[in-house]
């Protein structure tokens, strides 16, 4: 019980700190705003094509904002030595982990928000009628890539170019939770039955179980001195 | 330790071995029914893609040993089955295009072995740019365990994920499998063409592990040399 109370205490650090300046959740959401506002010119929204590329062109702005907020995460720590302190408290790794993971999940879940909302203005297209598969497909997703993000966050923090080591690092691993992703997005919005685009749901939990469980055990490794 | 053969030894097998695999490949091996004489690079291409498979799983298996054990040998033994491996894994990117568009008029295709294969690739590059981009050689042998462990994991699960894909999306598909219809002499071509491969792969890796002592060596003499030039100064 006391891992929770660690990784709580961990979440609402970050958000506080957060909340100070704001910078991080604002610069996710401007940059996946400006990636859907890109994609605009590639491709011209008449309706069949919006319903082709749009689940794609979400999940490649997710992808980005992630990034951004993954880099942020852990760099924050490492002024004031944040991050040794937070390595010789008695507590658990683990929980580290965890409470730096929940807390990326919250700020991208929240950019994330701000793109679809952008991408429903800007292509006409509603999400109410699959708003519930939608956002389960979108939370399981997210979930599966900040289980990645955050412990390649710190694994890139220690290296000499970590802006460009974590997208090499995160990239190729988060291949299942894009195309599984997009695969269900383009099931829900579609309008098809659960069953239909089931798998690649399990796919994502499968991804997030597997990475979550993994990376819990292997951020003590991280964070040693 | 005590090398049970020596390193020239080790090269002259691997280079009579290639010798024989080649001599199979061109003149034993008969003639594919469709494809004609390119399709002889498949014994080149095929057995590269399951070498490069196998060093990866051996980065994961000596990632494991050194978290746990935290000897040298494991760390050397993951950087080196991992540039090695790299170097496989292009071949398999290099000779499968050059094979497939003679045969199937198309350099490639996103179907669930070339996918996989690249993001091999990429995998082995992140491994590698990680182990050099860190500041502190003992920080970069773990995160490099770290990163070796959670690739590898991915493999089967980017595998399973494109198959699945693809069967949603199909396109045409390259061959039916390196295994499907092959004939006996074609079979045995390809295993000692996979014989000599490994022998390449342990040569090689051999030698590296070799060049990582090396280096751990000229370092410590560096320090010492150093060390009494500035207690004498």
């Amino acid at each position: 019980m006391r891992n929770l109370k660690v990784i709580w205490t961990i979440f609402a650090k970050d958000l506080r700190v957060e909340w100070r300046h704001r910078e991080t959740l604002a610069s996710m959401s401007v940059f996946g705003i400006l990636v859907v506002f890109l994609f605009n010119f590639a491709f011209e929204p008449a309706r069949e094509e919006t319903l082709r590329l749009l689940p794609g062109l979400l999940w490649i702005a997710f992808a980005f904002a992630g990034i951004l907020g993954f880099n942020r995460s852990f760099a924050a720590e490492r002024e004031n030595a944040c991050l040794e302190g937070l390595s010789l408290a008695p507590i658990d790794p683990g929980a580290i982990y965890l409470g730096k993971m929940l807390a990326n999940l919250f700020f991208l879940l929240i950019a994330e928000a701000v793109v679809v909302f952008a991408a429903s203005l800007w292509y006409n297209f509603s999400f109410l009628p699959s708003l519930r598969w939608f956002g389960l497909i979108t939370f399981l997703g997210t979930l599966g890539y900040v289980a990645v993000g955050t412990i390649f966050g710190a694994v890139s923090a220690n290296t000499r170019m970590r802006e460009v080591m974590l997208p090499v690092l995160q990239f190729p691993v988060a291949v299942p939770v894009f195309i599984g992703g997009i695969e269900a997005t383009t099931g829900a919005l579609r309008g098809e039955p659960f069953r239909d685009y089931a798998t690649w749901v399990n796919l994502l939990a499968g991804f997030s179980v597997v990475f979550l469980v993994l990376s819990y055990l292997l951020f003590e490794y991280v964070l040693e001195e | 330790m005590r090398k049970s053969i020596s390193a020239t030894t080790h090269l002259a097998i691997t280079l009579v071995w290639i010798l024989v695999a080649l001599y199979l490949i061109f003149y034993y091996a008969p003639q594919e029914a469709t494809m004609g004489e390119v399709q002889r690079i498949f014994y080149a291409h095929v057995p590269s893609a399951w070498t490069a498979f196998l060093a990866y799983f051996m980065v994961f298996l000596a990632s494991i040993a050194y978290l746990w054990k935290r000897t040298r040998i494991a760390d050397d033994l993951a950087y080196s089955c991992a540039e090695v491996g790299f170097v496989f894994c292009t071949c398999v990117l290099v000779t499968g295009p050059l094979w497939a568009k003679p045969v199937w008029g198309i350099w490639w295709t996103w179907d669930a072995r070339l996918t996989s294969t690249f993001v091999l690739w990429l995998l082995f590059i992140s491994y590698l740019m990680l182990r050099s981009y860190v500041l502190n050689p003992g920080r970069a042998a773990v995160l490099g365990a770290v990163v070796g462990i959670l690739g590898f994991v991915d493999v089967p699960i980017v595998y399973m994920s494109i198959r699945w894909w693809r069967t949603q999306h199909p396109q045409p598909v390259i061959a039916g499998g390196e295994g499907s219809g092959l004939d006996p002499k074609m079979w045995v071509t390809l295993l000692v063409s996979w014989g000599a491969c490994l022998c390449l792969f342990a040569y090689l890796v051999r030698q590296r592990l070799w060049l990582a002592e090396a280096r751990r060596e000229l370092t410590l003499m560096r320090r010492e040399l150093s060390a009494r030039t500035e207690s004498s100064a």
